[in-house]
């Protein structure tokens, strides 16, 4: 059973109350046609779970086959580093057709940053470190592709859609409330 | 299904399978090197970042350990090649396909009811021995974490 290795942390990107009972972790690439069809799934589980889902986003860019989905990260990122990282996220998988410089630069501009830093750290590569190491710990985790989903610490392996979600969701959330370790905190 | 699968310790039965329509691959090349032998059922699975996608795309991390990748199921050369280019697999795939399913047998790792190899992983040591194996539910791909645990257990017995 594959289980997260890299506990969450500051440099996390996190939804909802760090002390939710349960945590839903995704693995993600922006360019990724299987999350964005995941984006409004999770979204939707938010609004189910409200205060006890805590959610977090980890970069899992598969750079061999989608060639934006390191620079859509390093945008996320870049907002990220002026406390804008949902943001750029959410408008990332809502124009997922789009992407590549001018909606990275529409999508900054929009929230009052400034497109050429940007460009510039694209160009250099900045977060690239945050990048890999998100993407090393999701190997290191047992990712094996995008999405891929942790429940309070252990690799989801069933559909991405909302219903098999919610109910291992549930599940772990009848867990935790229990008080039973089981599937649930590690 | 098939018999298990070869268990840690057990010797990994030496193979030589075409990678290319011109190109062969023995196990036997990779003596003193570890070994990561993944079969598993066919070329183009649907999905994004498929375990082959997966694993070329983690290559530079197999490497740290010196460790040759190579991929193994029925599919015959031209349709390895095909899916090679087209999912950018930069490690050999090599075709068990005549006679069908023979190397995956020696393994443990075929599903006669399918008439395909089954999504079984090994990690063989410089030695030739088999140091790890896992068989997946043939849905679920597998991930690498099992294999750099294995690829760590070996690098801190030396």
């Amino acid at each position: 059973m594959a289980t997260l290795r890299i506990p969450i942390h500051e440099n996390d990107h996190s939804q909802g109350p760090g002390d939710a009972p349960v945590t839903l972790v995704e693995y993600g690439d922006y360019q990724c046609p299987y999350c964005g069809a995941a984006y409004p799934v999770v979204q939707r589980l938010q609004r189910r779970f409200g205060d006890e889902l805590r959610f977090v986003f980890r970069n899992f860019p598969l750079a061999e086959h989608h060639p934006e989905a390191v620079s859509a990260a390093i945008t996320a990122e870049f907002g990220a580093a002026h406390a804008r990282f949902w943001e750029v996220h959410d408008a990332l998988y809502e124009s997922q057709e789009e992407l590549g410089g001018p909606l990275y630069d529409a999508i900054v501009t929009g929230l009052g940053l400034d497109a050429p830093e940007l460009h510039e750290a694209i160009e250099a590569e900045e977060y690239a470190e945050k990048i890999r190491d998100d993407f090393n710990g999701g190997v290191r985790s047992g990712v094996n592709g995008t999405p891929a989903f942790f429940v309070n610490g252990v690799r989801y392996d069933g559909r991405p859609d909302f219903e098999s979600l919610e109910e291992t969701l549930a599940r772990a959330l009848g867990a935790a409330k229990s008080g039973r370790s089981g599937a649930s905190r590690r | 299904m098939s018999a298990e699968i070869l268990s840690a310790g057990s010797v990994a039965p030496e193979f030589t399978l075409a990678s290319t329509p011109s190109d062969h691959v023995s196990l036997g090349d990779f003596r003193g090197r570890p070994v990561v032998l993944a079969f598993y059922p066919a070329d183009w699975s649907p999905v994004c970042g498929d375990q082959m996608s997966l694993y070329s795309q983690i290559l530079p991390t197999f490497r740290e350990y010196d460790a040759a990748v190579l991929g193994i199921s029925v599919d015959g050369v031209w349709c390895h090649q095909a899916f090679a280019d087209a999912r950018r697999v930069r490690f050999p795939l090599l075709a068990d396909f005549e006679p069908k399913g023979e190397v995956a047998r020696r393994y443990g790792a075929y599903d006669r009811e399918q008439g395909v190899a089954q999504r079984a992983l090994f990690v063989i040591d410089g030695d030739g021995a088999v140091a790890w194996s896992y068989l997946s539910p043939s849905g679920v791909n597998p991930g690498a974490d099992g294999i750099l645990d294995a690829l760590d257990a070996l690098r801190a017995r030396r």
